[in-house]
């Protein structure tokens, strides 16, 4: 698959247009399903300007594919749910303000769990997303189309937001490089909130590099989010082939029951692989780990409960017959909601109402605050931790999703990074009986660099980033 | 000692419309579209719209923190944002982002005058919020077929002070309300005059028995109807010997009754949880340096005015009741002294200040609605003793109903004192013309004298000052 770099030529030469064609032909003759919305006109009439008037951006004529939870004016944005039928957003996250400045073309909306709740991208209103290594798998999620449109080359680069692991799960499941960045990063402005205090917009691609490119674009601070921080890197020239001296913290929590065999050692492998090639291994304890999936489930559905509240029919999106208002928005939310986004709702009010908000939202708080100290800790001797990003290869579509429980506990190894707020990349490190395996490298608060250095290194030393899946 | 015979205890909580902001509290939508039509500032955030986020107006906490020290609060070392869950068509985004735990400040008082003398109120707190938007019924809300949502009013920066439950009569209520909104107006934060600045509710309760709430006041002459109604139905409930029920009534405006909305039993759970989108604010820091901007507040002006010049306490009080006229009595001071080159006596500013106010307030004018340099020409001709009392007044009159300039009524209407050769002249005709009357007097009829004084100014048409031609009929009566 090109890269940005080699597309970047190519565009050079004047054909922005023909590359937006290509893709455009690969996602319509897909069988993926990895897009809700296809921006074709707006994405040939952008190319074409790029043509014929230039543009010094640095993703100048690049197709971004986008989740369906990131506002973009003008172009049609569901979160993969009913409830938001026919809603074109008039105004722009500050990350589609960023691209365009940039010269990036939208290419089109990508398919999502509901709402940004689920890891399998099957909640999704306009059905499932799949997996391009193997169609009768899940992509994984919630950012399930995005990382399948990257995989399936039907998009060069793409956003996804991670809220408990929705940009890394899906990475992994369809081995491709995602970032969850530090909170507070990236602008949040008109990223659709499932649970603010958690998420992230990150970006996908099939390299390090491009992932990096694409990061220097979107990150930065933004006035309109005030939990955006003024931090000015350029990720791109913190991208070396060095781990000499780099200090790999090893949690061994993250490797216990109900992973995946294989998973253990292709994470063990590229461990030893980072080990050869200068880097030092050391034990760290995080010993909270295992209290981590209830506290993220009970902050992130306690948080939706709220954020959901806004959608009533009235002033955009899905609308019932008019009576009173009682029943017109109880019957817009009751026809609106899917399953899995109504579980959320309900437990979420549950956990906050009165008697049960100290035994519920005040403790999943102050197990937050533990987990924190726990990487904290961890960080005093390691530069990164290596971990599996998921416990398992993708899963069949159908397998879970009548068992949500066993859906939440896939998310074992990923929320606690949310719920500490540190960045983390995924990458891929192998394979299972052909199907992609990820591991992330856990960073520092705002130490990107780091992490992206690791990953960087592992790749340029590795070729399991250039495997690509076939018949597509 | 005020025995307060019904045990009455009220506590209102007073939601203060910070509208002399330029923005709205999250977003920077402005707070000027009072004229303006319906839903036209409005932007993502004040709309609510998916994916927008709050962003807090660091002009709105610096107001707020204002409003706190005014009210001899502690501001609090931080305060932080939380979120209110309830669904209503007003409310854009299915929750009011408000205060919980770590209010902006809490713990002051204002005094006031109490049935018994001076009566200090406790204020428990005083927090922020966002305004909601505003439901518009045709008619009626319970006959309209449909409600119109506007939008401009959403997000507009909401001050809710709640006080101690220590007031004890509808009075001492009102003069609560009067007070707050005296002293919200000296720190320039808030416009009374605007729709919807001030709303009430009215925690009441007698005899130590439970509470009702009453939502719904829009002024303070409301709030004491609403109180004292209040007081009359819980007293004929306990006379027929029923208990008081903790509930939330709603009043009417137009009958002057409250209603019962719902029991407090299946009041809602709002679900209250700290807003992730707004990071807790540190405020200590601010407060000293916003102290120093603190202006002098009514109560420190009144004790000034009576001091520095010797007018009287209620003088004083009624003058600095209103910042407009406590400013506009000191600027005319000084007016009158750049102008004239001489220093009017504050005593004689303040009765004249106080009979255009009459006759302003008669004609439910405005202060706007009288020139003040016709005000300084009216006090120079009394001044110099060119007018009488009397005519100044009609001066006063004729200008505001029918305009003009104040020489202009002088003249037309002949209103020059007249000289005291001419005095003498119609004094000597009144007695010779009303021989009774000088017998009377001479007879020991004081009365009698008042009829010789209306004879007299008879003559001169009204332009003779009258304890002038009196002391002068005295004279010639021996
Ligand atoms: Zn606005």
């Amino acid at each position: 698959m090109a890269t940005i770099n080699e597309l970047k030529e190519r565009i050079h030469a004047g054909s922005s247009e023909e590359i937006v064609a290509e893709y455009l032909e690969r996602i319509g003759g897909s069988k993926l399903n990895a897009f809700i919305t296809v921006a074709k006109e707006n994405a040939r009439k952008c190319a074409k300007e790029i043509d014929s008037e230039g543009h010094d951006g640095s993703l100048a004529g690049i197709p971004v594919a986008i989740k369906d939870n990131i506002s973009t004016k003008g172009i049609l944005t569901t979160c993969a749910s009913k409830i938001l039928t026919g809603y074109v957003p008039p105004y722009d996250a500050h990350v589609i303000e960023r691209l365009k400045d940039a010269g990036a073309v939208i290419i089109g909306k990508t398919n999502m769990d509901e709402f940004a709740m689920g890891t399998s991208t099957e909640t999704s209103f306009y059905g499932p997303t799949r997996n391009p290594w193997d169609l009768d798998r899940v992509p994984g999620g919630s950012s399930g189309g995005s990382a399948a449109a990257v995989a399936g080359g039907e998009a060069p680069l793409a956003l996804g937001s991670d809220t408990g692991g929705s940009v890394r799960c899906p990475a992994s499941f369809c081995g491709v490089v995602g970032l969850k960045p530090t909170y507070g990063v990236i602008s949040r402005y008109g990223l659709i909130s499932y649970a603010n205090s958690l998420e992230q917009i990150g970006p996908f691609a099939t390299t390090v590099r491009d992932i990096a490119m694409l990061f220097d674009v979107i990150a930065g601070y933004d006035a309109r989010d005030s939990t955006s921080v003024d931090k000015d890197v350029n990720y791109s020239s913190a991208l070396k082939n060095d781990v000499s001296g780099l200090k790999i913290g090893v949690p061994e929590e993250y490797f216990g029951e109900g992973t995946d065999e294989n998973v253990n050692k292709a994470v063990w492998n590229a461990i030893q692989k980072l080990e050869d090639l200068g880097a030092t291994r050391i034990e760290v304890k995080m010993p909270h780990t295992k209290y981590a999936l209830s506290a993220y489930y009970i902050i992130a559905m306690s948080e939706a409960s709220s954020n959901l509240a806004r959608f009533d029919g009235m002033r955009y999106g899905l609308r019932a017959e008019d009576s009173d208002w009682h029943s017109t928005f109880s019957q817009v939310r009751a026809a609106g909601f899917g399953d899995e986004v109504k579980r959320r709702i309900l437990l979420g009010t549950y956990a906050l109402s009165a008697g049960y908000h100290d035994k519920y939202y005040l403790k999943a708080l102050k197990v937050r605050t533990l987990i924190k100290q726990d990487f904290e800790l961890a960080f005093k001797d390691a530069d990164v931790l290596i971990a599996p990003t998921m416990p398992y290869p993708a899963f069949r579509l159908g397998e879970k999703i009548d068992d949500p429980l066993s859906l939440y506990l896939a998310d074992v190894d990923t929320v606690p990074i949310n719920l500490a707020g540190v960045p983390s990349i995924s990458v891929p490190c192998g394979f299972s009986h052909g199907l992609p395996i990820g591991m992330q490298v856990i960073g520092k608060h705002f130490d990107e660099a780091t992490i992206l250095r690791t990953a960087y290194t592992f790749e340029e030393n590795t070729d399991f980033h250039t495997q690509q899946p076939e018949g597509l | 000692m005020y025995e307060n015979p019904d045990g009455v205890m009220i506590g209102l909580e007073v939601h203060v419309q910070l509208n002399k902001l330029k923005t709205k509290v999250f977003c920077g939508c402005t707070t000027d579209y009072h004229n303006d039509p319906p839903n036209s500032h409005v932007c993502p955030v004040c709309l609510g719209l998916p994916g927008a986020l709050p962003v807090i107006n660091k002009k709105a906490v610096e107001a707020a923190i204002k409003v706190g020290l005014a009210l001899n609060c502690k501001v609090e070392e931080h305060t932080q944002f939380y979120r209110k869950n309830y669904y209503y068509p007003d409310l854009p985004k299915g929750f009011q982002i408000t205060q919980y735990d770590f209010p902006i400040s809490s713990g002051g008082y204002i005094v006031i005058e109490g049935e018994d003398g001076e009566h200090r109120v406790g204020i428990t707190r005083a927090h922020m919020e966002e305004d909601p938007g505003r439901l518009v019924h045709e008619g009626t809300i319970d006959k309209s077929k449909y409600t119109l949502i506007d939008y401009n009013r959403s997000g507009m920066a909401l001050l809710e002070v709640v006080s101690d439950p220590d007031m004890r009569s509808p009075k001492e209520a009102r003069r609560y309300l009067d007070k707050l909104r005296n002293i919200l107006e000296y720190l320039d934060v808030f416009d009374g005059n605007l729709e919807g600045a001030l709303r009430v509710d009215a925690n009441i309760s007698i005899m130590g028995g439970q509470r009702a709430e009453i939502k719904n006041i829009s002024s303070h002459k409301g709030a004491e109807r609403a109180l004292l109604y209040e007081i009359v139905r819980q007293k004929n409930v306990l006379r027929r010997g029923g208990v008081v029920v903790l509930e939330t009534r709603h009043f009417d405006e137009a009958r002057e009754i409250t209603l019962s909305m719902r029991s407090k039993e299946e009041a809602h759970d709002y679900r209250y949880f700290p807003e992730p989108d707004l990071v807790p604010l540190k405020i200590s820091g601010w407060a000293p340096a916003i102290k120093e901007t603190l202006p002098e507040l009514p109560d420190a002006r009144r004790m000034r005015f009576v001091e520095q010049y010797g007018i009287k306490d209620d003088q004083a009080k009624s003058l600095t009741g209103e910042l407009v006229w406590a400013n506009y009595f000191e600027d005319f001071l000084k007016a009158y002294k750049d102008e004239y080159k001489e220093k009017l006596d504050p005593k004689l500013a303040v009765a004249w200040i106080e009979v255009l106010k009459g006759e302003l307030n008669y004609r439910d004018l405005t202060v706007d609605a009288f020139k003040k340099e016709d005000m300084l020409s009216i006090l120079e001709l009394l001044v110099s003793k060119k007018i009488t009392e009397d005519g100044a007044v009609d001066i006063i009159r004729t200008l505001l109903d029918k305009g003009g300039s104040p020489d202009e009524i002088v003249a037309e209407k002949g209103l020059l004192k007249v000289e005291g050769d001419i005095v003498s002249t119609a004094v000597e005709e009144a007695i010779k013309e009303n021989p009774q009357a000088v017998a009377d007097y001479k007879a020991g009829k004081e009365k009698a004298l008042n009829s010789l004084v209306g004879a007299v100014m008879k003559k001169t048409k009204g332009r003779a000052d009258a304890r002038a031609a009196r002391e002068v009929l005295l004279g010639k009566l021996g």
